[in-house]
C-alpha cells in the first residue's frame, strides 16, 4: 500500500520574514477573536473570585500560574465549600488531561533543531484551547522555524491580556448584570463552532470532529467528569478507525 | 467559607499549577517520541478535535450555569445567527460571527 500519511490538517503555506516577523504576527492574529473570548470568560472569573476569599494579586497570579479557565473555576468552587487540598488538586489535574492529545500536537508541529526542549516546555504552559485551535491550523502552514515563534506571540498575549481581564473582573463584578454575562458565557461555544467549522479543511479533521460532537454529550450523560477525554478518546478513535477503514477499501 | 490565610491560597494555586501543568509536560515529552507525520499523531489530533466538538456540543446541548437559563430554541437560533455571519455575510470574520451570536442570544432573551 502506498498511501501517503492522511493529515488531519490540510496545508497551505505562509512565509514571514523573519522568526521574529512570525512573533510579531502571531500577536497580531490573537487580537479579536481569540483575546476577546478568552478575556471575557476571565472576566467572569475574576467576578466570581471577588465574591470569594481570594485577594485580587492571588486572582492574577492562579491566572497566570494555572491558565487553564475550567480548572480555575473547579479551585474556586471547591475552595468555597471547604474541599481537602488533596482532594481540589485531583479534580482540578483531571480537568487539564485534556491538555494531554492537544501539546502533543501542537508541539510535535513546533519542533526545530533551532529551538531547544526547554522552549517547548515554556510554550506548553501558554496554550490555552482556544489558541490550540486558531494555532493548530494556522502552525503547520508556517515554515518550521516560524512555528514556535508564531505560536509563543499568539499565546503569550492572549496570556498577559486574561491576566489583566481577571483584575478587571475582580473590580466590576457588582456591575454586570445577567444579559452581560449570558453574552460572555455564550462567546466560547459560538468561537469553537465557527473556528472549527471554518478552519478545519481535511477530510480526517471534519470526521472528528463529527463524531466528537455526537459522543460529547452522550459521554456527559454517561459520566460528566470524565465525558471530555471520554468524548475524545471514543468519538476521535472512531473518526479515525473509520477513515482509515474508508481508505483501506479504495 | 472557609477563612483561610494567603499563605494556604499559595499553596493552593501552586498545587493546582503543578498538576495543570504535569498534563502539558507530558504531552511535550509524547511528541518528542512520536513522527509528527506518523499514525498516532493523527489519531491524537483526531481526539483532541474530537474532544473540542465535543464539549461544544454538550454546551449548545445540555449547558449548566447562566446558558441553563435559555432554551435549546434559543442557543440553536443564535448559534445560525452567528453561523450565517461568519460564512455568508463577512467572509468568515471571526470576531463578527462570535459577536453576532452573543447579540442574538441576548437579544433573544429581550424579546421573551
Amino acid at each position: 500500500m502506498l498511501h501517503e500519511t492522511e493529515r488531519v490538517i490540510d496545508v497551505e503555506t505562509t512565509d514571514y520574514p523573519s522568526p521574529r516577523a512570525a512573533l510579531a504576527a502571531g500577536a497580531r492574529d490573537a487580537l479579536g477573536a481569540p483575546i476577546a473570548v478568552l478575556a471575557a470568560g476571565y472576566v467572569g472569573y475574576g467576578a466570581l473570585a471577588s465574591g470569594f476569599d481570594f485577594p485580587p494579586l492571588l486572582i492574577v497570579a492562579s491566572t497566570l500560574l494555572i491558565w487553564a479557565l475550567p480548572g480555575q473555576l473547579i479551585m474556586l468552587e471547591m475552595h468555597a465549600v471547604s474541599a481537602q487540598l488533596v482532594l481540589i488538586v485531583l479534580a482540578v489535574s483531571l480537568s487539564a488531561s485534556r491538555f494531554l492529545p492537544m501539546t502533543t500536537v501542537l508541539s510535535g508541529m513546533m519542533r526545530h533543531p533551532r529551538y531547544s526542549s526547554w522552549q517547548m516546555y515554556a510554550a506548553a504552559h501558554v496554550l490555552a484551547m482556544t489558541t490550540w485551535v486558531a494555532a493548530v491550523n494556522r502552525v503547520p502552514q508556517l515554515p518550521a522555524e516560524q512555528r514556535l515563534p508564531y505560536f509563543v506571540g499568539f499565546a503569550l498575549l492572549c496570556w498577559i491580556a486574561c491576566a489583566v481581564a481577571s483584575a478587571v473582573g475582580y473590580f466590576v463584578a457588582d456591575q454586570m448584570s445577567e444579559l452581560v454575562k449570558l453574552g460572555l458565557v455564550f462567546m466560547n461555544p459560538i468561537y469553537f463552532l465557527l473556528i472549527l467549522t471554518g478552519e478545519t479543511k481535511a477530510a480526517l479533521g471534519r470526521l472528528a470532529l463529527a463524531a466528537g460532537a455526537i459522543t460529547g454529550p452522550v459521554a456527559y450523560a454517561i459520566a460528566p467528569q470524565w465525558s471530555l477525554l471520554a468524548a475524545g478518546l471514543v468519538g476521535g478513535s472512531a473518526a479515525y478507525a473509520l477513515h482509515r477503514w474508508r481508505r483501506h477499501r479504495e | 467559607m472557609s477563612n483561610v490565610g494567603v499563605g494556604y491560597l499559595l499553596v493552593l494555586i501552586l498545587a493546582c499549577a503543578a498538576g495543570t501543568y504535569l498534563w502539558r509536560a507530558l504531552g511535550v515529552a509524547v511528541a518528542g517520541r512520536l513522527d509528527p507525520d506518523g499514525e498516532i499523531f493523527s489519531w491524537m489530533g483526531c481526539v483532541a478535535l474530537a474532544m473540542i466538538a465535543g464539549l461544544v456540543a454538550r454546551m449548545l446541548v445540555e449547558p449548566v450555569g447562566v446558558l441553563a437559563t435559555t432554551s435549546l430554541l434559543e442557543r440553536l437560533g443564535a448559534t445560525a445567527c452567528g453561523v450565517v455571519v461568519y460564512f455568508v455575510f463577512t467572509r468568515r470574520n471571526l470576531l463578527a460571527g462570535v459577536v453576532a451570536g452573543c447579540v442574538a442570544i441576548v437579544l433573544f432573551q429581550l424579546l421573551r
